[in-house]
C-alpha cells in the first residue's frame, strides 16, 4: 500500500473507464408527464447510441415533442431519469454538446442569422471561429443571407437557421423536432444527407418526423410512440422483419407453385404471385426463378419488396386502437 | 465562471434588443418633448418671477422640477416594464426562449443576464434624461438640484425595482398583462404614497399609514421621494414646511438607510422568486 501502487491502481481505473463504451447519446427510464388531468407521456423509456439515428414516430399527440422536451430539460417530467452524453440531466452541462432544431422554431427577429449563431455558440461554450459559423449557414442554403435580419426571413429560411443553430456549436447529439415541417422538397433532401453525414461523423441524431419516407431512408432504429407510451421499439430490420418476392409469371402449373410455396408464404391475384420470404433469404431468389425456368413458367418480372415502414406504423397503431371493447 | 459569461452574454443581447426595438425611438421621442415642454414652462416661470430670488420662485421651480422628473421616472417605468414582460413571456410564447435555453445555461442565470441588461438599459435612460433636464433648469431659471449624483441614483433604483416587478410577473402571466400590471401597482403605490401625506399633514395616523405601508410593499414610491428630497432646495423646507406637508412633489425627508436596505432586499427576494418560477415553468 505504497504511494506508486495507489498511483498505478488510479491509473489502472482510467485505463479501464476509458476501454469501456462510452456512454449512450440519450438515455431515458420511467418518463412520465401529466399536463392538467391528461397523461401526455406514460412511462417511456428509450436509449440512443453514439453515433446513431434514432426516429421518433406516432400520431399527432402521441407526446413525441413532450418526451424531447424533457430531455433537453424544457418540460420538468413528473418522473422518470434522463441521462444525455452520460451525464444526469439535471445538470445543464449534460447540453453542452447537444444541437436542438425545437417544433416550433423562432430566433430573435432584431438580429442576423450570422448573430443568432453568435449567440448560441457562446451560450454553448464552446469556441467556434467565424468562417466555421459561416459555413455551417452555408450548409443550410442561407450562406447569401447571413448579414440579414431574422424578422425578415420566410418560415423556411428560419427552420433552415434552426438547423443550423443546432449544429452550430458542434454537437455529439442533435434533436431534430420534425425538421423538415416548412421546408421545399430540395430542403428536405438536405436534410436527409444532413444527417446521413453527422451520422457518418459519429454524432448521434434523435429525429421526430412525420415523413416517413424520411425515416425510413436514415433511421437506425425507430421508436414508435402512441397515447404516451412507446408502442413498438427496434432496428428497421426488426420492425419490418420479413421481406417478400412479387413474381409475374405465366404458365405456373401445380408443380410449379408447389416450388413457390415451399420457399415461403404464397398469395396470387391474377399473374402475380407474392412469396414472403424470412429474413436473410434473398439468396434463395435466383435459384427460384431458375427453377421456374426450368418448369417452364414464363417468369415476366421479379421485384423484390418490403414491408414499409408506412405499412408497418399503421398496423402498430391500428393494432393499439383498433381492439373492439 | 461560465455562469458570468452567460449573464454578460444576455444583459448584451437585452440592450441590442432595445436599440434594436421600437422601444428606444418611442422613448427618445417622449423625453425630447418632455425635455421641450419643460424647458418653456421655466422659461415662463422665470418671466412670471423675474428670476429666483424669491422664496415663491425658488418653490415654483423646485415643484415644477420633481413635476418633470416624475414624468421622466413615469416614462421609465412604462419603458422598461414594457421591456421587461415581453423580454421573458414573449420568448417563451413565441418559442425563441426553446432554443436558447436548451444550451447548457441555467435559467435563473438567463434572467439575471436580462435584469441586468434592462436595468442597465433603465439606469442609463434616467441617468441621461434627468441631466438633460437638469441642464435645462439651470439654462432657464438658473437652479440646480443640491445633490443630483444621489437624486438620480435613486431614480434608477427605483426603474430597477418596477422592472424586478415586470420580470415576477412576466414569468407567470402574459407579456402585455405583466407589463400593465406593473405600471398598475406603480400608480398605486405612487397615489397611496400621496394620500398617506395628506394623513401626515392632517395629523390622521391611519390615513398616514396607506402611505407608509404601501412604501413597503413596494418601494417604488418611497425611492421616489427619496429623489425629490435630493433634487429640491433643501432651505424650501424651513420657509414652508408647513404649507407643503402633503404635496405631492415635495419630500421632507431624505432616504434612511434602513428604507434603502430594505428596497434591495426586496429586489434580492423578488428578483429570487422569479428566478425560481421561471425555472419550475414548462416550455
Ligand atoms: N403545454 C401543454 N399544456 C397542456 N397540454 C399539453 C401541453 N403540451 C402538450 N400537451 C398535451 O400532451 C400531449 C402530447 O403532446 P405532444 O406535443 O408531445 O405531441 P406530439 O407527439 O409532439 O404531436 P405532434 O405530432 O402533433 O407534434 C397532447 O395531448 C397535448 O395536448
Ligand atoms: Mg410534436
Amino acid at each position: 500500500m505504497t504511494a506508486p501502487t495507489a498511483g498505478s491502481t488510479t491509473a489502472t481505473a482510467q485505463r479501464l473507464l476509458a476501454d469501456l463504451p462510452p456512454s449512450p447519446a440519450v438515455w431515458c427510464e420511467g418518463l412520465r408527464k401529466r399536463y392538467g388531468r391528461r397523461t401526455a407521456v406514460d412511462g417511456v423509456s428509450f436509449t440512443v447510441g453514439r453515433g446513431e439515428v434514432l426516429g421518433l414516430l406516432g400520431p399527432n399527440g402521441a407526446g413525441k415533442t413532450s418526451v424531447i422536451k424533457m430531455l433537453l430539460g424544457l418540460v420538468r417530467p413528473d418522473a422518470g431519469e434522463v441521462l444525455l452524453l452520460g451525464r444526469p440531466a439535471r445538470d445543464p452541462q449534460s447540453r453542452a454538446r447537444v444541437g436542438y432544431l425545437p417544433e416550433l422554431f423562432r430566433y430573435q427577429p432584431w438580429l442576423s442569422a450570422a448573430e443568432v449563431l453568435t449567440l448560441h455558440v457562446r451560450l454553448s461554450g464552446a469556441a467556434v471561429p467565424a468562417s466555421e459559423q459561416r459555413d455551417v449557414l452555408g450548409l443550410v442554403g442561407l450562406g447569401e443571407r447571413a448579414g440579414d435580419r431574422v424578422g425578415g426571413f420566410s418560415k423556411g429560411m428560419q427552420q433552415r437557421l434552426g438547423l443550423a443553430v443546432a449544429l452550430v456549436a458542434r454537437p455529439e447529439l442533435v434533436v431534430l423536432d420534425e425538421p423538415t415541417s416548412a421546408l421545399d422538397p430540395l430542403g428536405r433532401v438536405d436534410v436527409r444527407d444532413l444527417v446521413l453525414s453527422l451520422k457518418e461523423r459519429g454524432v448521434a441524431v434523435l429525429l421526430n418526423s412525420h415523413l416517413i419516407g424520411e425515416v425510413e431512408r436514415v433511421c437506425d432504429r425507430v421508436v414508435i410512440l402512441d397515447r404516451g407510451r412507446v408502442a413498438a421499439a427496434g432496428t428497421l430490420a426488426e420492425l419490418l422483419g420479413s421481406r417478400e418476392l412479387r413474381l409475374r409469371l405465366d404458365g405456373v402449373d401445380a408443380r410449379a407453385e408447389a416450388r413457390l410455396a415451399a420457399t415461403g408464404r404464397l398469395t396470387r391475384s391474377g399473374n402475380w404471385f407474392t412469396v414472403t420470404l424470412a429474413e436473410d433469404e434473398e439468396s434463395a431468389v435466383p435459384a427460384l426463378v431458375a427453377d421456374l425456368v426450368a418448369l417452364g413458367v414464363g417468369v415476366h418480372a421479379v421485384e423484390p419488396g418490403r414491408i414499409s415502414l408506412e405499412e408497418r406504423l399503421l398496423a402498430v397503431l391500428r393494432e393499439g386502437s383498433g381492439a373492439p371493447s | 465562471m461560465s455562469a458570468v459569461r452567460t449573464v454578460l452574454t444576455l444583459a448584451g443581447l437585452t440592450l441590442r434588443e432595445a436599440a434594436r426595438r421600437k422601444v428606444l425611438r418611442s422613448l427618445a421621442v417622449l423625453t425630447v418633448l418632455l425635455l421641450a415642454l419643460s424647458a418653456w414652462g421655466f422659461s415662463r416661470l422665470d418671466a412670471e418671477f423675474g428670476g429666483l430670488t424669491s422664496g415663491e420662485a425658488r418653490l415654483a421651480a423646485s415643484t415644477v422640477l420633481n413635476l418633470v422628473m416624475f414624468g421622466f421616472s413615469l416614462i421609465a417605468a412604462l419603458g422598461t416594464a414594457f421591456l421587461a414582460g415581453p423580454t421573458l413571456s414573449g420568448e417563451v410564447e413565441s418559442g425563441t426562449a426553446l432554443a436558447m435555453l436548451a444550451r447548457p445555461v441555467r435559467r435563473s442565470t438567463v434572467l439575471v443576464g436580462k435584469w441586468l441588461g434592462l436595468v442597465a438599459f433603465g439606469g442609463a435612460f434616467v441617468t441621461l434624461a434627468g441631466l438633460a433636464q437638469f441642464v435645462v433648469v439651470q439654462v432657464t431659471v438658473g437652479y440646480w438640484p443640491p445633490q443630483p449624483v444621489t437624486g438620480l441614483a435613486l431614480l434608477a433604483a427605483q426603474t430597477a425595482v418596477l422592472l424586478t416587478l415586470g420580470l415576477l410577473l412576466s414569468t407567470v402571466i402574459s407579456p402585455m398583462a405583466s407589463g400593465v400590471v406593473a405600471v398598475g401597482l406603480f400608480g398605486a403605490t405612487w397615489i397611496a404614497g400621496v394620500v398617506g401625506g395628506i394623513g401626515d399633514a392632517l395629523g390622521n395616523e391611519g390615513v398616514a399609514r396607506v402611505g407608509a405601508v404601501s412604501r413597503m410593499l413596494l418601494p417604488t414610491d418611497g425611492l421616489w421621494r427619496g429623489a425629490m428630497n435630493a433634487f429640491q432646495d433643501p432651505s424650501l423646507l424651513t420657509q414652508f414646511a408647513p404649507e407643503l406637508g402633503g404635496s405631492p412633489f415635495f419630500s421632507e425627508a431624505p432616504l434612511t438607510v434602513t428604507y434603502l436596505g430594505w428596497a434591495v432586499l426586496w429586489v434580492v427576494v423578488v428578483l429570487g422568486l422569479a428566478g425560481l418560477a421561471f425555472s419550475r415553468r414548462d416550455l
